[in-house]
């Protein structure tokens, strides 16, 4: 069937502000489906809160409600649009939620509104735990054994019926499964089910079989109007059940499923597909196989695009959301082409010639007194994909893309003590690749292993054979490296500085890397192309490894590579890779070829069809450095990526290569904060007081001398890491010996804190000649909370204009000094009447994507273009900077405490919002200002 | 040192066109030769490697790491390996599998099997793909690069070469006896998981050699006849194509699957060619012309019927693959008989195709009532 012509205005749904759960994944989904249903010709009218979204983007939809997801929202705008179809299916369960309650109400029907994409009827069953066995029972697929309990006495009756300790509650209805978890104590049990109760929007749990050791898998369908089903990869977790899917280390394809074990779960999950109605579009079935491989069991089943399809999608190159999208729309999967290779069939099932390793990200650090064990509720805030010609190889490059100081898997500095390995190893922790790594290094054997981490010994094997060779280049001197032994250390993902610190003598990273290239070995690039090479793929997404054929030619266009912000992370999520897409496209648009280097998979600018080339490697030096080295790029963009790319433009300006925009030497002199002070001095710019030490007896006389309370922080990290508000001595020895344990041989910066200071950010752009203000926001929290945890307002909305008129002066001042091109964001801070400059950052800030849906203005776009040498005299001119907002843009943090339930809410200098919403508001009469205003001191901590 | 899967004894891969790629031995040490080609399932090694349609044939697996949950019998096509040769990129020396038998490693060194790992097997499957299949040699006694390349030269081509007489059993052998509707099939290097299909729906299963005649065959009194997938080139095959023409003119169902659908196609006076790379994994998609639907099969063929030479009145194209419009299905006109050149037994793969066996049980179950009613009428 080709597409449907009685459709013509399609109304989509986003899935609001950033939560633990539902993260930018989403915006990759909504961006893709809003992009191919356009391109089919459809109007797409579309909702979402979440301003740092590419698909609330102009270039993304028709129209665009930057609205709350609300029911009454969403009666407003069908009542203004009159949409023919809702496609509620790619913005998480957010958006499906609200579409159920709609359908419940039966709203869709009485404005002839039809959803597509869902069996919306049929759905309910996949989020109600007793219908859903039911079903399963009746199509002849095993599941664990459960029941639904409505109160804490049948709980404990089903609990007894089960058997013993362990169960699994699982609350019904709750997002990321807020709420459940694996209990091993009658204490717990009683505890977990009185809340999950609690949760439950229909106030129910499931008391579950635990399945504790079974190994999880993932299975992405899509299935068309025609009731074709194909499924697009098996996903394998290497965490065996019992942690969330989002929460495991996770490896695509499955590798340790027989064909007969893996037929019989694909026939299962088309079975389980047929069976939530009738629709068109995709679907997430998870199942688990007991360890002897011999009991099958389906976990459960998401009726739309979700976090796993995005995975999928970047781990085959498939990609699903747009897909589903246009089975949708009434085309059947025979009738579309596989994108990558141009001529074959989209009706077919990816077979790829790599491993994909996903390793999720997590922000413990920042929430003090927090429960690390990992259970069946996720928590982690982001991930990281690696493609490697092998396991060992992927795996070593998710640990590169993680950012968090490790250069593989480890075996790049001193061993953990036994103890503390033991202790890890056994508990389900975010590390536990990491402490089966060490288990081998201290001598444990697979079995031993296996029986403590339940993980599969086939991934035990890979990880010994990692440390196998750790031991043999620890035999070697770096003379004594011949090509095939190089060649080898490198296949399994050893990067140049891992080796240097296993060799058998002292030596550097560049040592290694001038003598791996001295011995001709150089990585190959490989196209990921859904066919293991069967056919030819002209797609250019690529990734590295160490082979003979290499598949990426540089071509002889001038080039951009622009770096991205690597995993999400708190202080560092959506907002970045915003800015990223628009930078690929003003690079592409004024007529270089666009590079992308990126490692999350949940984002936009890693999507096939953003970049002119996409390389999915790790924003980590060895890979960044290799790539520039193959491509030749006139320069490199570091100011989008957040302080990911930051972090390495100093190795890439040693080397050399041209950074787009503000140089070096500048970024460095804003970072610094010593020299950063000089410089306001000299500007005559006030800033509060501070002082900088190494050591804690140096921090507490600093601290001594400026007075308190006092700002205790580490030099070069973002979102506020390691922030603290310290109001005596003790405090600061005990703040500072934290951030020394976190970040050794960081410096601490320590500064006065302004009490009941007004704060504001100031995101400017400067072309070289003048600097424009794009936004000036000011904070409704007093200074002290985090500028991420803030509500900002656009435009400020109670200083005075002399006030504001010398902080616009202040950021011109600063511009000017460190000769930004392109994006720089300054933060003051206002008390008594002073306006103090707090910190300038030299680079696209989390706030850039708000100003940007604020005023209507591309402030990525025009800050790139900037770099690559246009004026913004031309964009004024073109009537460009010129903002369409009226009353007030007001920004409102998002918080995932209910993760967290161990963890006090309050809120300090370190950010802990996963998210942001945008709400425009006519009158500061308006709820969305007087709810933060009134409560503005409410949570202020440390 | 220690082995791990990337080290062990030398071994080279030598390519007709002068390539050559040095890896590690696996398997079996020695030396072996044949058609190097690709199969891009991501399991099913042992189905793979025993099926013997890949007779002669040098197989590189496109998935890196092999072996990885061990071999077992369950998963045996034929008694024995069949390919000619196994290449892979990271061979798992150790297993993890609570149902398997054996390592893979101990299950090829039992049947002799000649293989090397450690190979960038993605840059020889691009090559193949420009330049066509080519013959190839692995050897771990013979580490001089031109010899090998000498060697590869000199081995046999697959075009015009009979195969399935070797593959093929000396004698009429049944697989399952019973009472239900009998199937005859011509064994030309079939595939256990197609009897096993059949055995499924309760049929009564008795394999023939390939140069078994249609005496021989309706002799046992068969209810429907079966030409099996094979290794080789079909149109070296006179015989056998005489065979199928002879069945043609009778009236009992037919159904061929591979091999055996181009025997069909054949002997009704259509053309097969040899492809310039053929199709092999387990993700091809396949329309069914009737309905619409795709089917995800598995495929392993490098032949192919030629659409153009498909007669109107003999037969019509029921499947086509939607990745290159090949022709994947045939229905003879005016009698019970079809062929598909996948394999609906899958085995390694997807099981979308099972009711072409159903729909073959169907035809085979009428033959059977009518001839029944025939033979009543005849004692009457």
């Amino acid at each position: 069937m080709p597409k449907r012509e009685d459709i013509h205005r399609i109304l989509l749904i986003g899935s609001g502000p950033i939560v633990i759960g539902q993260a930018c994944e989403f915006d990759y989904s909504g961006t893709q489906a809003a992009r191919a249903l356009r391109k089919e010709g459809y109007e797409v009218v579309l909702i979402n809160s979440n301003p740092a979204t590419i698909m609330t983007d102009r270039l993304t939809a028709d129209k665009i409600y930057l609205k709350d997801l609300t029911p009454a929202s969403i009666r407003e705008i069908v009542d203004i649009e009159k949409p023919d179809a809702v496609l509620p299916t790619m913005g998480g369960q957010t958006a499906l939620n609200l579409a159920g309650a709609l359908q419940d109400e039966g709203f869709w029907e009485a404005q002839g509104v039809e959803v597509i994409g869902v069996d919306i009827d049929a759905i309910q069953i996949t989020e109600d735990r007793q219908a859903f066995r039911d079903l399963m029972e009746r199509i002849g697929i095993d599941q664990a054994r459960s029941r639904v309990a409505k109160s804490l006495l049948e709980a404990k009756e089903i609990a007894q019926e089960i058997g013993e300790l362990p169960v699994v509650i699982r609350p019904s209805y709750t997002l990321g499964g807020s709420g459940g978890g694996i209990v091993w104590t009658h204490e717990e049990f009683d505890r977990k089910v009185t809340r999950g109760l609690e949760m439950s929007p229909v106030h129910e749990v499931l008391i579950e079989e635990c399945l504790f050791g079974w190994k999880e898998y993932e299975l992405e369908l899509l299935r068309d109007a025609n009731d074709n089903v194909i499924i697009v990869c098996p996903i394998e977790n290497v965490d065996p059940m019992g942690v969330h899917t989002g929460d495991s280390v996770t490896v695509a394809p499955a590798q340790t499923l027989t064909d007969k074990q893996y037929q019989g779960m694909r026939d299962a999950a088309i079975r389980a597909m047929r069976s939530i109605g009738t629709f068109a579009g995709g679907c997430n079935i998870q199942f688990a196989f007991d360890p002897s491989g011999s009991r099958m069991i389906v976990i459960e089943i998401n009726p739309r695009v979700s976090r796993s399809s995005a995975l999928a999608s970047k781990a085959t190159g498939y990609p699903i959301a747009k897909v589903a999208a246009r089975l949708a729309a009434g085309y059947t999967l025979d009738e579309l082409p596989n994108e990558i290779t141009g001529d074959t069939s989209a009706c077919f099932e990816p077979a790829i010639d790599y491993v994909v390793t996903k390793i999720p990200r997590f922000n413990f650090d920042k929430f003090e007194g927090v429960d690390e064990e990992l259970t069946t509720q996720m928590k982690a805030v982001g991930e990281v994909m690696a493609i490697g010609r092998t396991f060992a190889e992927s795996l070593q490059k998710a640990w590169q893309s993680l950012e968090i100081g490790y250069n593989g898997l480890g075996g790049d500095r001193e061993d953990a003590p036994p103890a503390e390995v033991r202790e890890r190893l056994a508990r389900p922790l975010w590390d536990r690749t990491l402490q089966i790594r060490n288990a081998f290094k201290l001598g444990a054997s697979v079995e031993e292993i296996a029986d403590v981490s339940k993980v599969d010994p086939w991934f035990l094997y890979q990880i010994r054979d990692i440390v196998r060779l750790e031991g043999e280049i620890g035999e070697r001197t770096l003379q004594e490296m011949d090509a095939e032994f190089m060649k080898r250390a490198k296949q399994y993902g050893f990067s140049d500085v891992q080796i240097a610190y296993l060799l058998n003598e002292d030596a550097t990273e560049a040592q290694v890397r001038a003598r791996r290239k001295a011995l001709g070995v150089i990585p190959s690039y490989q196209v990921v192309d859904t066919c293991a090479g069967e056919f030819p793929a002209e797609t250019p997404y690529f990734y590295s490894s160490y082979e003979e054929g290499n598949e990426s030619e540089a071509s002889d266009r001038k080039k951009v590579i622009i770096l991205g912000s690597g995993p999400n992370r708190i202080g560092q999520g959506i907002e970045f890779d915003y800015s990223c897409v628009h930078g690929v496209n003003a690079v592409r648009d004024s007529g270089y070829e666009a590079i992308m280097i990126n490692c999350n998979p949940e984002t936009v600018s890693t999507d096939f069809d953003i970049a002119d080339k996409l390389y999915f490697e790790p924003v980590y030096w060895e890979r960044v450095l290799d790539i520039v080295e193959h491509e030749r790029p006139e320069g490199v963009i570091v100011q989008l990526g957040g302080q990911t790319a930051l972090k390495i433009a100093e190795k890439i300006h040693e080397h050399g290569i041209r950074i787009f925009g503000t140089s070096y030497e500048m970024m460095d002199l804003a970072e610094s904060r010593g020299k950063f002070s000089h410089l306001l001095r000299e500007l005559e710019i006030p800033f509060p007081p501070y002082g900088m030490a190494v050591t804690v007896q140096e921090a507490v006389a600093t601290a001594e001398r400026i007075g308190y309370p006092i700002l205790i922080r580490p030099s070069y990290v973002l979102g506020g890491q390691g922030m603290r508000i310290a109001i005596n001595k003790e405090e600061v020895q005990h703040y500072t010996k934290k951030i020394w344990t976190l970040f050794p041989e960081n410096h601490v910066l320590l500064d006065l804190f302004l009490e009941n200071a007004i704060e504001m950010d100031v995101d400017v752009v400067r072309d070289g000649e003048e600097t424009w203000i794009a936004g000036v926001m000011q904070h409704i929290e007093p200074a002290g909370v985090h500028s991420g945890d803030s509500t900002a307002v656009l435009p400020p909305f109670s200083l005075p204009e002399e006030i504001l008129q010398t902080v616009r002066t202040y950021a011109r001042d600063i511009a000017d000094r460190l000769d930004i091109i392109g994006l720089m964001n300054v933060q003051f801070a206002v008390k008594d009447g002073i306006v103090y400059c707090i910190e300038a950052n030299p680079r696209a800030s989390r706030t850039v994507p708000f100003v940007a849906k604020a005023t209507g203005i591309p402030v990525s776009d025009i800050a790139t273009k900037v770099m690559l040498g246009q004026k913004l005299a031309d964009f004024r001119k073109a009537g460009r900077l010129a903002s369409s907002l009226e009353g007030f843009a007001i920004k409102e943090p998002v918080f995932s405490w209910d993760k967290f339930p161990e963890v006090p809410k309050e809120l300090g200098p370190e950010m802990k919002s996963t998210g942001e919403a945008i709400a425009f508001v006519d009158a500061l009469t308006d709820e969305h200002f007087q709810r933060p205003y009134e409560m503005r001191n409410l949570y202020l901590s440390r | 040192m220690q082995q791990t899967s990337t080290n062990g004894s030398p071994c080279k891969l030598a390519l007709a066109d002068g390539i050559v790629v040095k890896g590690y031995a696996i398997g079996h040490p020695g030396e072996t030769g044949g058609e190097l080609c690709f199969n891009t399932s991501m399991t099913g090694y042992q189905e793979i490697m025993t099926d013997p349609s890949y007779h002669g044939q040098i197989m590189m697996m496109t998935y890196p790491h092999i072996g990885n949950y061990g071999a077992m019998d369950i998963d045996m096509e034929a008694v024995a390996p069949m390919v000619a040769g196994f290449v892979v990129r990271q061979f798992a020396a150790e297993y993890s599998n609570l149902q398997a038998d054996e390592s893979l490693d101990h299950f090829m060194k039992r049947h002799e099997l000649v293989g090397v790992s450690g190979v960038d097997t993605r840059r020889l499957v691009r090559h193949i793909r420009t330049q066509g299949v080519m013959n190839a040699v692995i050897s771990s006694v013979d580490l001089d690069d031109d010899r090998l390349i000498e060697k590869a030269r000199n081995w046999p081509s697959m075009d015009g070469l009979e195969l399935a007489s070797r593959v093929t059993m000396d004698a009429a052998e049944d697989w399952h006896a019973g009472d239900g509707p009998r199937i005859a099939v011509f064994d030309y290097g079939v595939k256990r998981n197609i009897l096993r299909s059949f055995e499924a729906q309760g049929c009564a299963v008795r394999l023939f050699p390939a140069s078994a005649s249609l005496e021989q065959v309706f002799a046992w009194e068969p209810d429907g006849l079966f030409f099996s997938n094979g290794p080789g080139d079909p149109r070296a095959m006179p015989q056998a194509i005489e065979t199928v023409r002879e069945a043609f003119r009778t009236d009992i169902p037919l159904f061929g699957i591979c091999l055996g659908h181009q025997l069909m196609a054949l002997a009704s006076g259509c053309k097969v060619y040899k492809m310039f790379v053929g199709h092999r994994g387990a993700n091809q998609p396949v329309q069914n012309l009737g309905t619409g639907h795709v089917e995800v099969t598995t495929q392993n063929h490098g032949f192919a019927v030629q659409e153009e030479s498909i007669g109107a009145k003999v037969a019509e194209v029921t499947h086509r693959n939607l990745n290159d419009q090949t022709v994947e299905g045939l229905r003879f006109r005016d009698r019970a008989a079809f062929s598909v050149q996948y394999h609906p037994e899958a085995s390694p793969g997807p099981h979308d195709s099972q009711y072409l066996f159903d729909r073959f049980f169907k035809e085979v179950e009428a033959y059977r009532r009518a001839s029944a009613r025939n033979k009543k009428k005849v004692t009457a």
